[in-house]
């Protein structure tokens, strides 16, 4: 900005900022130092964000006594393969929403802003019924089938942008050559459009991953388990909780979806904050 | 858009292009037809039907035993939600909570967007912790939050205990407890509102603010005059998502506090949750479902009357 502010108003700016940076931070780094604390020291009411005595085995004690690390290959499997399967089958339609016109796209438009806004409490129910009937149920595929079609229609609004900013100048020279649609997609299409791919996959990985709602209704048995499921069976009774082991399970839990989100920040957001570094 | 300009030249052409335009329209369609089907099975599969059978077993007692039968009961499973006051509670207590934190949140992203589309420094820094709660783990979210609202050990009781403040079971009390649940709600609900009207703020030109400047209209004015009339539609989208996406939620209230204490935080999808997998009343919770859609709807075609007015107002 042009205009020079008077200094009140910079100092008030800074205090603002200050707030925030406080209200959003304290909880993270909380959290972050709790993983490090004893017990004795948990179970104080002394406000030290820095640890009186550094204590790693909260990480150790998580993985091995309360079986964090079954429940994180648990989510691992469905994660991977729900952000696979996804992308497969959501790259053609998303293509098709992109080129083609008409009644297809309008309805494929409608359907995915619907998904957004209707509550998945409505469909888990017959969902629940569907997958009990064909002994899907408290099952990992049942899950990862539940997840691809609740993550497919973000997916194909993210990819269907990514299609449409390839100029169709590319695929009517292949056309010209006398290239098949498929060898056109393949050819053509798929190497522009990896980028996109990529962040859409990392999305979805990091949907599945983080979900909580749909693995606790179609999960049962605790082998099955994806971690977030396991980190709210064991925070138990609230007297009894290991606060330690918990919060390193939730650190660890967050640390996947924390590195994919940093890396694709920028591409979700689109620039959108690119000014903001600038300044 | 451009095949559609492209097949029309054509058309315009020749005779024997109009043939081949639809043959190719023919093929074109087919292709669609290929291209489309992997996804689209286990949309209808797994979305559509559910969704429609949804709708439908609120007009059944279904019940989640095993083989029970399931019978059509007309609008009974309404006639009965009509005078459950649990339900109607819940109801209100979801709409608070949806406004609350969509209204809050809208004014704290403001605020940091304003700091972040400004002239200091630490924006970095800022920027970066503002997105990490967008990429936690919704149960993550709960469990920082359990222990820093713990009365027995949490840092928000031990600072008030530090100037001698006794402290507030947080979660646990009747008057905290929505509240407290409210503020984790904005504290998830900041990154993504942030990072929009910030996208928002740097569309509008710098040009009129400057002019503004120039005609001495003070930062308070042209925020008024300029930043949020352009931000306008945005605002509306995202607050009546965020109001939507909030009525919705579940993950981060179930692992706070359940719903308790003595019900202050049940929000309709919770109850409707325990009706269905607590109770077994699966045919009573899908009515409840069936309520909630048409709230959502109501709200939505709100808004979409309000951008349709907006608009039309804006052409004429």
């Amino acid at each position: 900005m042009t205009t020079r502010r008077p200094w009140y108003a910079t100092a008030l700016m800074y205090v603002a900022l200050a707030g925030f940076l406080f209200f959003l931070g304290f909880p993270l780094l909380w959290l972050l130092s709790a993983s490090f604390k004893s017990s004795g020291e948990l179970n104080s009411l002394a406000v030290n964000l820095l640890p009186a005595e550094w204590d790693f085995s909260n990480y150790r004690s998580a993985l091995e006594r309360q079986n964090l690390l079954p429940a994180a290959g648990n989510s691992l499997l469905v994660s991977v393969a729900t952000m696979v399967i996804t992308v497969l089958l959501s790259m053609p339609m998303a293509y098709a929403l992109a080129r083609l016109k008409g009644r297809l796209r309008a309805a494929g438009t409608v359907w995915i802003l619907t998904s957004q806004v209707f509550p998945s409490i409505l469909i888990i129910i017959p969902l629940f019924l569907v997958l009990r009937s064909i002994q899907l149920n408290d099952t990992l595929f049942g899950l990862i089938l539940v997840y691809v079609t609740f993550t497919l229609p973000f997916t194909l609004w993210m990819l269907q942008g990514y299609v449409a900013a390839i100029p169709t100048e590319l695929e009517e020279a292949g056309e010209m050559d006398g290239a098949s649609r498929m060898t056109i997609l393949r050819t053509i299409i798929l190497p522009l459009l990896a980028p996109g791919l990529v962040a859409t996959a990392m999305f979805t990985f990091v949907s599945a991953w983080n979900e909580f709602f749909l693995a606790l209704v179609l999960l049962q048995s605790p082998e099955f388990y994806t971690l977030p499921i396991a980190l709210r069976s064991f925070l138990g009774a609230e007297g009894q909780m290991q606060l330690g082991p918990l919060a390193a399970g939730a650190i660890l839990a967050t640390i996947p979806s924390l590195i994919i989100f940093t890396l694709l920040q920028k591409k979700l957001t689109g620039g959108m904050l690119a000014g903001a570094v600038k300044g | 858009m451009s095949t559609a300009t492209k097949t029309r030249r054509e058309a315009e052409e020749t005779p024997r292009a109009v043939k081949r335009v639809g043959h190719r329209a023919r093929a074109q369609r087919r292709e669609a037809i290929v291209l489309v089907i992997p996804a689209l099975l286990p949309i209808i599969i797994f979305s559509v039907i559910p969704l429609v059978s949804g709708v439908a077993l609120g007009f059944t007692d279904a019940t989640l035993g095993r083989n029970a039968e399931i019978n059509f009961i007309g609008f009974g499973n309404f006639i009965e939600l009509f005078g459950d006051n649990r339900f109607w509670g819940s109801f209100g207590i979801g709409v608070v909570w949806a406004g609350a934190v969509a209204l809050l949140t809208l004014v704290c992203a403001m605020g940091l967007a304003l700091l972040l589309n400004s002239d200091l420094r630490l924006k970095g820094l800022t920027r970066v912790l503002a997105l990490i709660p967008w990429a936690m783990p919704p149960v993550v979210i709960a469990i920082v939050w359990r222990m820093i609202y713990n009365p027995n050990s949490g840092p928000l009781n031990g600072a008030l205990e530090a100037v001698g403040i006794p402290g507030v079971n947080w979660l646990g009390d009747f008057s905290t407890a929505l509240p407290a649940v409210i503020v984790v709600g904005v504290w998830a609900g900041i990154p993504q509102t942030t990072v929009l009207l910030l996208a928002g703020m740097q569309s509008i030109s710098t040009e009129q603010h400057e002019a503004a400047a120039v005609d001495g209209a003070g930062a308070f004015r042209r925020f008024w005059h300029i930043t949020l009339p352009g931000l306008r539609p945005i605002i509306l989208a995202v607050t009546a998502l965020d109001f939507i996406w909030q009525f919705n939620s579940f993950g981060l209230i179930y692992v706070l506090t359940e719903g308790g204490p003595g019900g202050r935080t049940m929000i309709p999808p919770l109850f409707t949750y325990l009706e269905a997998f607590r109770n077994r009343e699966i045919g009573y919770a899908s009515a409840m479902g069936d309520v909630l859609v048409i709230a959502i709807l109501l709200i939505l075609s709100l808004y979409l009357v309000n951008q349709f007015r907006q608009t039309k107002g804006a052409r004429s």
